[in-house]
């Protein structure tokens, strides 16, 4: 067992778990953050990602014990106030996911997309920065839509 | 993924001390290798010793026609590092088509080239530019560190502290990635060094990793244009054949690689 210091969301918590547990086994098992998905579980699909001292990662493929003093920002951390995250909004407005399984990853992804590559998203780049998250309801016009309008307006 | 023990040792020497008084224990670098094994328990160490802490393992500089990058400098580093660009921007543009943007954000080129997966992105830039890899005993030619698939000159305990780049004339890394895994299904990285040496380094083709293509090389020493590749002849009979792709259709694309990286510096 090892005690892990994490800020999650903008609170300071210390959880203990075994060195073993996965980064996204803490938050949704140990701190009920159950926004972050398991989908492939294999490294590939992207629906675990969430920003890591600012940066998008994997949960899955990350111990918690990588993570204490780290920053951990989870899918929950976007609304304010019962106000949806601009992103958000725009998933909405343009229908970017069907069954929702992947769009945690998909707008964790976006966010840091956003604050790399700046609010000015082309298609190709916005394609090429998804190639690492993976939605198998429909196709990804409308997810590369979403982003481009979410990333305008952030 | 079984039990196992983990460490942030504060020292290069402590975290040796760690692995010699384990079990059974690796170095964790980024884990992006790494954990997905340990989560199909194929590997099961009983210790693990991360590295990605330590500051001497960080860092990238230039000096004396080399470009020094620490090995716990993650991909997303390279890729977008300033004097890397500007030094051997093949080298920066290789780092920034390694999988995709997460694992970018975690693996480590110490991580990539200690274990040489034969798919790798970064063993071949280390051969194709004739890198030094240094470590936490001595430094390895990288003509003499890549031993074979997942194969290294590594002893046990040594861990990778940095690779030194000689700055080349000019060089392009070209690869045709596996869609799914995004790893190299043939990349082939080719560069004029500064005395006008031609090296071409192929990653992903290899039954025994990665290889430098000497018909390649030498063609290419007489006429440096794309169109002096297709008249050499590759054997298919050391390379990979798999789901992904015949020895036969690796060995064509290792010419087709070869031929856009020249062309986009000849």
């Amino acid at each position: 067992m090892t005690t892990v210091a994490m800020t999650v969301n903008g609170k300071a918590v210390s959880v203990d778990s075994e060195d073993r547990a996965l980064l996204v086994e803490v938050l949704r098992e140990k701190l009920n953050l159950t926004g972050t998905h398991v989908g492939c579980d294999t490294s590939q699909c992207g629906a675990c990602v969430v920003l890591v001292d600012g940066v998008a990662v994997k949960s899955c493929t990350m111990l918690a014990a990588q993570a204490d003093g780290s920053t951990v920002e989870t899918i929950e951390s976007l609304a304010k106030n019962g106000e949806l995250h601009p992103m958000q909004v725009a998933f909405n407005e343009n229908h970017g996911l069907q069954c929702g399984f992947c769009t945690p990853g998909m707008i964790m992804t976006a966010v840091d997309m956003v604050r790399r590559r700046g609010k000015t998203l082309d298609d190709t780049t916005i394609r090429h920065e998804l190639e690492g998250n993976i939605c198998r309801c429909t196709g990804y016009v409308n997810i590369v839509k979403a982003i481009k309008a979410g990333a305008a307006r952030m | 993924m079984h039990e196992t023990r983990y460490h942030r040792p504060s020292s290069l020497d402590e975290a040796a001390k760690i692995l010699s008084a384990s079990a059974d224990g690796r170095y964790l670098s980024g884990g992006q290798t790494l954990i997905p094994t340990m989560k199909h328990r194929l590997a099961e160490p009983t210790d693990l010793i991360d590295l990605t802490r330590l500051a001497e393992l960080k860092g990238i500089s230039e000096s004396g026609g080399a470009l020094t990058i620490g090995a716990a400098t993650t991909h997303a580093e390279v890729a977008s590092s300033d004097a890397v660009r500007k030094a051997i921007p093949a080298l920066a543009a290789l780092a920034g088509k390694i999988g995709d943007p997460a694992v970018r954000h975690k693996g480590t080129i110490g991580g990539s080239i200690a274990n040489n997966d034969p798919g790798a992105d970064y063993p071949a830039a280390a051969l194709g530019l004739g890198a030094t890899i240094h470590t936490s005993k001595r430094a390895i030619a990288a003509d003499d560190f890549f031993k074979g698939m997942f194969t290294t000159a590594l002893e046990d305990g040594e861990i990778v502290t940095k690779v030194s780049f000689p700055i080349p004339t000019k060089a392009a890394y070209e690869k045709f990635h596996n869609a799914a895994s995004r790893y190299a299904l043939t990349g082939v990285f080719v560069a004029v060094t500064k005395g006008g040496d031609v090296r071409v380094a192929v990653t992903g083709a290899g039954a025994s990793g990665v290889f430098r293509a000497g018909g390649i090389e030498a063609a290419l020493s007489s006429t440096f244009a794309a169109d002096a590749i297709g008249g050499v002849a590759i054997d298919s009979s050391d390379l990979l054949s798999d789901i992904h792709g015949s020895a036969d259709y690796r060995a064509n694309l290792i010419k087709v690689m070869a031929e856009r990286a020249v062309a986009a510096i000849a």
